[in-house]
């Protein structure tokens, strides 16, 4: 395996792969810490620029994206109290106190600090789970696929913490959506109402990703940031980094903690960082000797979720290569990139590209060290970004947004479903309904509807081919448990009611 | 927003049932030897779309969850006026693009966005509004390729591509 890796990093250090790392980290550190924009927006917003290098290096540069979003998070939401992705929700609980101390830079450094050892520690784990998962996975047929998607569903409904009759919905009409266009099996057109010529060719997963992650955001963002925002200051200096790097010790074991709690949430099929950094927290706070310091600038409550949020990101890259089942809203845009980009995930993909995925793990390691090092050097760089008024940067990324979602298709049907995907979104996003589970389902839609049917053909029509195979039925029962938490949940509530930890999501 | 949430659980619901309809144009049943028809999945899922609506719908009679019991305004007046304002100019966008093509329809709207919603100078608006296009054109029409839809303008950008490709 370890010369598998070498022969990775041998890819990862050509001239434009490493260029393509930098850039990525620098771009990622960004848009993690311009609020209203985080990792999976640029992903999405990014994706169609990248048909300009060679695939491998394309997603070696959006894998570079989202880990350094998951970097600059931390920047916003320490610097002006606004989490800088929703990955960064949770440092904010105690970055901003310590902010407001006139301790910025400190959290600053702590918040790198933890990224980082949660980022090392969940590469590590990566290249150690991923070929023997991967070698598992051979074996899924039909039955085992579809099992595996019903388990993202139900990671959403039963972790995703939104209203769930609207998560249902998201989940649905995404798939539906997935389904417009030709029929992969009958190959006649279905759902193009009206014959609409530019819904023959599907809706592409980028119209959907664009517009609510592009368009919809944007609108959400300019509602939310109209007031003004208050900078806090911070000085870097290479003697406050030493000092800072003592506390970071100190604070090992929960770094530790939060790195491996995150990079089994993320593993988890589509629950991604936010819910892991979320969780992270609240493990910080509940086993601490000072659980009442959090919240007024405790610094495990900025190491927990830092360290955590860059571990589940790693995390969700696992199932994503292996199974071909994204982690987390970001990568299942990355997901559908590398489909056209022929680059199919899943087992296969180890066997027939092993130089692309261990070129991808060998780049994940070079993307930690460097978005630590951009992270750190250039902090008063970030902030000054952060001055940048959202005026400038909104009107560009409709522009990025109009040229992206025009690029992949080359129609411009579906640059107007852009915006109605957007608008309609961030109306539907106002009433709390999610939008993530819309996306992740476009994506998985075709391989849903595929794998279901070829399993249900098997087994002559009965759904009891998901439950008497050896690993399609595991899954389905663990998927069926996440299905019934909101209701166990509901009824230990009514038992037990007011739990103090309940309220740490409404934060 | 108590009453946003009924109406959007309603105009959903009737989206719902379009698509159940829609979708039922294919075979929703089991045809032997082929599996599922090509319109059970869309369907099923259609159903399912319209059971989340109903289940809004009851949880708003019950005053059961936060946004059937909230008071709140859904979009108070000055968000309404930003709101149109970005959806409205972004709508004229797309459609002179159609017209006088990208090259012209992204600068115009930058303009407009950046002086009269930003109130940024003159100074500033003009140098992102000339700047951006001539990115886009390099990068999509040169580096990639990728022609981008032009209208009416195509031809003035006939000598462009002589010197450059």
């Amino acid at each position: 395996m370890l010369e598998l890796l070498a022969q990775g990093f041998g890819i990862a250090f050509q001239p434009l792969n490493i260029g393509l790392v930098i850039a990525g980290c620098a771009l990622g550190l960004f848009i993690g810490a311009m609020p209203g924009l985080g990792s999976v927006n640029g992903v999405a917003i990014l994706l169609p620029m990248t048909f300009l290098v060679p695939p491998t290096g394309a997603i070696i540069f959006l894998a570079a994206i989202y880990y350094g979003a998951m970097y600059g998070g931390a920047i916003s939401s320490i610097m002006l109290g606004i989490p800088g992705a929703s990955t960064a929700v949770a440092t904010t609980f105690d970055g901003r106190p310590l902010a407001l101390k006139g301790e910025a830079d400190r959290a600053l450094i702590l918040a790198a600090g933890a990224s980082f050892i949660g980022g090392t520690i969940s590469v590590v784990l990566f290249t150690l789970f991923a070929p023997p998962l991967a070698e598992v996975a051979l074996a899924f047929g039909a039955a085992e696929e579809f099992a595996l998607m019903m388990l993202a569903f139900a990671t959403f409904i039963g972790l995703g913490g939104d209203d769930i009759p609207k998560t249902l919905f998201s989940i649905c009409i995404g798939l539906v959506l997935s389904a417009v266009g030709l029929d992969i099996i009958s190959g006649q057109p279905r759902l193009v109402f009206g014959d609409i010529p530019g819904f023959m060719h599907g809706i592409h997963f980028l119209v959907l990703a664009i517009g609510i992650y592009g368009i919809g955001e944007m609108l959400w963002t300019i509602e939310s940031t109209r007031g003004e925002v208050t900078v806090s200051q911070a000085n870097i200096t290479v003697r406050r980094v030493l000092n800072t790097l003592k506390d970071l010790l100190r604070t090992m074991k929960t770094a530790v903690m939060g790195s491996l709690l995150g990079y089994f949430i993320g593993i988890l099929p589509a629950a991604g960082a936010t819910p892991g950094a979320l969780m992270a927290y609240g493990v910080a706070k509940t086993i601490s000797k000072d659980p009442d310091s959090f919240g007024k600038g405790n610094i495990e409550g900025v190491v927990a979720p830092e360290s955590a949020n860059n571990a589940a990101s790693t995390g969700s890259m696992l199932p994503m290569l292996t199974l071909g089942i994204p982690g987390s809203p970001t990568t299942a845009i990355l997901l559908g990139g590398m489909v056209i980009w022929g680059l199919e995930p899943g087992p296969m993909l180890f066997v027939e590209h092993e130089d692309f995925v261990w070129a991808l793990i060998a780049s994940l390691y070079v993307a930690n060290l460097f978005a630590v090092v951009i992270n750190l050097a250039f902090i008063p760089a970030f902030v000054a970004v952060l001055r940048t008024p959202f005026t400038i940067l909104a009107p560009i990324i409709f522009v990025l947004c109009v040229v992206g979602g025009y690029v992949p298709t080359q129609d411009m049907h579906d640059v107007w479903l852009i915006l109605i995907f957007g608008v309609v979104g961030y109306l539907m996003r106002k009433l709390d309904y999610p939008m993530a589970p819309a996306v992740l389902a476009i994506v998985l839609g075709p391989l849903a509807e595929t794998s279901m049917r070829q399993a249900l053909l098997m087994s002559d029509g009965s759904f009891a081919i998901f439950f008497n195979r050896p690993i399609a039925s595991p899954i389905m029962i663990i998927a069926l448990l996440l299905l019934s938490m909101p209701l166990f949940n509901a009824l230990r509530k009514r038992l037990w009611p007011s739990r103090p930890s309940e309220d740490l999501r409404r934060h | 927003m108590r009453r946003a949430e009924l109406s959007m659980a309603l105009v959903l619901a009737l989206l719902s049932v379009y698509l159940m309809w829609k979708s039922s144009e294919l075979p929703i049943g089991w045809i032997p030897d082929e599996g599922p028809g090509g319109g059970a999945f869309p369907f099923w899922l259609s159903v399912g779309m319209l059971g989340s609506c109903v289940w809004i719908v009851v949880r708003w009679v019950l005053r059961s969850s936060p946004l059937s019991r909230s008071k709140a305004p859904y979009m108070t007046g000055d968000v309404a006026i930003i709101f149109a304002a970005v959806a409205g100019s972004l709508t004229v966008m797309f459609g002179a693009i159609h017209f006088i093509g990208m090259y012209f329809a992204i600068p115009l709207f930058l303009i407009f966005y950046l002086r009269f919603m930003g109130r940024h100078g003159w100074l500033n608006t003009l140098c992102i509004a000339l700047a951006t296009p001539v990115v886009v054109f390099f990068f999509f029409e040169i580096a990639l390729r990728i022609t981008l839809p032009k209208g009416w303008t195509e031809p003035l950008f006939y000598p462009l591509y002589d010197w450059f490709l």
